[in-house]
């Protein structure tokens, strides 16, 4: 899929974020022009600036080119199965509740197939930061149709356009229970940078989308042009509107992106609902797992 | 070592199968438990959801058996022990991340309480027809573990040695409990803390820098690091090579995948585990497992009053199969009778290991209940001829 860059030629140690990617496995998979790695590089920058413990930060892909996040992460890191970074990632949290537990996965993977889980954690409000690239089509597999792909967009699958409506997605986590919700096109390096930052300082479902091209499938299959090109239609096209109800969020095809954080309230995650019910109810009896983790006898 | 006293009810109880495997697993230092209500399994995280808060635990209700099995894969890289249960659509539902388990190498216990199938079945009624599945059922090779309790005694004791077996080979391992053997209540005996022996989650001693997650260096089982210590490890469903990093090639298909299926192969002589009584010498030998070889017992006095020479073999451990057992047997014995709750499952393991040197009899039933044990002496006296 990419074209080979000598890793030589790259100035491997004086990039800001090398210190968190995993410099052996550069050169990547993805295209040129890909939105994946702007995306990656946001969230390096802000693992970095925020200064978490990098010891205790652990990052779950599913699978799709998305998907292999993980893979370029220098964290505990989990290419895991289809759709079940989620409920992976929730085994992690419950397990060690201490860590902090970062999703990072695409559209196909998190609401298709992994959508269940997607709601369902929502709901529960289970802590887990929560990246979806959206590229409105599954690009690991050939550029098929997407529950993200907007009406009229040609996929592989929809040859002649789509015609199943797609989700809203900031709508669909902030209906669920999310207690964060952003969505940012990955032109808008610094604010998805504050949005990282800003997630990882928060607990609960914290939700963000990020628009990112996928230049060779979704605009190839779409006569956009390049990634440039879609870069620059996200220039044109993106408003910025955080105020705005999430209801009217949608995306319709090559019209304008609505941006912003939609949601921001604290409410108790799942884990904190469970300890202060269990304390209430069995008092001294309640012993809950240890933050450092359930028994090891070691 | 010994188990953590915490999660061991001492004491001698009025336990049915359900409750004894929960127990067995909290004995066994289970702290994680995901799942999602099936009958004839449920009660099994019915007793466990009741007793975790107590004891250090966290049960969580997830929205799918997809849910359960992924999450019980990420809690184990915390080091927790971790278990889900469930029966056959449930099972079906699993498949592909108990072989995520199986590539990362991932220390689980998943309980089949297994009724009646395909499909849904008979919810409510006995069935042994995943036995196939338990050792198949998800894609790509791969060797694992399973076992099979007769009694809730045993869905005790055994669940300990699942989770035992899980930690010393890294591996998924199924407890194949059937409806019959989970919903009957007898005694069960659950000794001290410090009469029961536990495989504990065992960390690696290398220090990060110098630490690959799928090292082996001449052994067949990597270290283990869990998430959150500073070793920033890699893991992945795919092909990987010993950095756990993915490669795609057929060379490294073959290290990988084929020291997956060596770990267990090459240590199949000290995982087996049957009961096995008059074998030697006999004319014909009983081959059961689960509620199964309790019916059978009754064939097999009925077949000794009548003066036939009949032994049996009772599988404990289930996958890996004593192969070799059953090849020496073959070679002495003249037919094996296997009774079993579906239409032809591990007799065909049997039937393989005897080689057409001793006759096989299967003696099906498509669940719902146990066999007539006149049906399988009567298989017994066919064979003995
Ligand atoms: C159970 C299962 N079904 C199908 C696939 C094939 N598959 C791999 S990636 C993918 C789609 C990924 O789409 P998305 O999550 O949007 O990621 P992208 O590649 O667009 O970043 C599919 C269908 C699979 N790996 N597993
Ligand atoms: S196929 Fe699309 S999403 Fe995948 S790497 Fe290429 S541009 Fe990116
Ligand atoms: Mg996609």
């Amino acid at each position: 899929m990419s074209t080979t860059v000598d890793p030589n030629q790259v100035a491997v140690d004086e990039h800001p974020v090398s210190p968190f990617l995993r410099m052996d496995r550069i050169p990547h998979i993805w295209c040129p022009t890909c939105g994946i790695g702007t995306v990656v590089k946001c969230f390096a920058t802000a693992l970095d600036e925020t200064g978490v413990d990098l010891d205790k930060t652990s990052i779950v892909s599913g699978i799709g080119c998305t998907g292999r996040v993980a893979g370029y992460m220098k964290l505990d890191a989990f290419h895991t199965t289809h759709g079940r970074a989620i409920p992976f990632a929730t085994g992690l949290k419950l397990g060690r509740p201490e860590l902090l537990v970062t999703v990072f996965s695409g559209d196909g993977d998190l609401v298709g197939i992994g959508g269940n889980h997607f709601i369902h954690a929502a709901r529960r409000n289970m802590d887990l930061m929560i990246i979806l690239v959206n590229n409105f089509i599954y690009g690991m597999t050939g550029g098929q149709n997407a529950p993200t792909t907007p009406l009229k967009a040609r996929s592989s699958t929809m040859p002649f356009g789509n015609f199943e409506r797609p989700f809203n997605l900031p709508h669909l986590a902030a209906s669920c229970g999310a207690t964060y919700v952003a969505r940012w096109t990955c032109l808008h390096i610094r604010r998805l940078t504050k949005s990282f930052k800003e997630a990882i300082r928060r607990k609960g479902f914290r939700f963000i989308e990020v628009i990112a091209p996928c230049s060779t499938l979704y605009a190839r299959l779409n006569k956009l042009g390049t990634g440039f090109n879609l870069m620059q239609f996200y220039h044109d096209n993106a408003e910025i509107r955080p105020d705005a109800d999430t209801r009217d969020v949608d995306i319709e095809f090559q019209d304008n992106i609505i941006c912003g954080k939609f949601v921001d309230e604290e409410r108790p995650t799942f884990t904190e609902m469970m300890n202060e019910h269990y304390q209430q109810k069995l008092g001294d009896k309640y012993v809950p797992l240890p933050p450092e983790g359930g028994l090891l006898h070691e | 070592m010994k188990a953590d006293p915490t999660g061991v009810l001492t004491g001698a109880h009025y336990l049915d199968g359900d409750f004894a495997c929960g127990e067995g697993a909290m004995a066994a230092g289970c702290r994680f438990t995901a799942g999602y209500p099936i009958t004839p399994s449920t009660e099994v995280v019915e007793r466990i959801s009741r007793r975790f808060p107590m004891i250090g635990g966290t049960f969580i209700q997830m929205e799918d058996e997809l849910a359960s099995m992924a999450a019980i894969v990420g809690a184990s890289w915390t080091g927790i022990k971790a278990l889900t249960v469930t029966s056959g659509p449930g099972f079906s539902l699993m498949m592909e991340n108990i072989g995520l388990a199986v590539m990362m190498e991932t220390p689980c216990v998943v309980v089949n309480v297994q009724r009646g199938g395909p499909s849904t079945g008979l919810p409510t009624m006995v069935g042994q027809a995943d036995m196939m599945q338990a050792r198949w059922g998800s894609h790509g090779d791969y060797e694992l573990i399973a076992l099979s309790p007769q009694s809730p005694q045993e869905a005790f004791d055994l669940t300990i040695a699942a989770f035992n077996l899980a930690e010393e080979y890294r591996v998924p391992v199924m407890f194949m409990m059937d409806e019959c053997v989970g919903h009957m209540t007898e005694k069960v005996v659950i000794p001290p803390a410090d009469e029961i022996e536990i495989v504990p989650r065992r960390l690696t001693a290398i220090p990060p820098k110098e630490y690959l997650p799928y090292r082996v260096e001449g052994k067949l089982i990597p270290e283990f690091a869990r998430a959150g210590d500073g070793y920033r490890f890699h893991t992945t469903g795919l092909t990987h090579d010993e950095r756990g990093y993915p490669v795609m090639s057929a060379e490294c298909q073959e290290v990988c995948v084929r020291r997956l299926v060596e770990k267990i192969k090459r240590n199949t002589d000290r995982i087996v585990r049957f009961d096995e009584e008059n074998a030697d010498g006999a004319d014909v030998v009983v081959v059961t497992y689960g509620i199964t070889a309790r019916v059978a017992r009754m064939a097999i006095d009925l077949a000794r009053k009548m003066n036939i020479k009949v032994g049996s073999i009772r599988l404990i451990v289930v996958w890996p199969f004593p192969e070799k057992r059953i090849r020496e047997l073959a070679g002495k014995v003249k037919a094996f009778v296997v009774p079993e709750i579906n239409y032809g499952q591990m007799v065909l393991e049997v039937e393989r290991c005897a080689a057409g040197q001793a006759a096989t009899i299967h003696v099906p039933h498509g669940g719902g209940g146990v066999h007539d044990p006149n049906a399988i002496c009567e298989a017994i006296l066919e064979a003995a001829k």
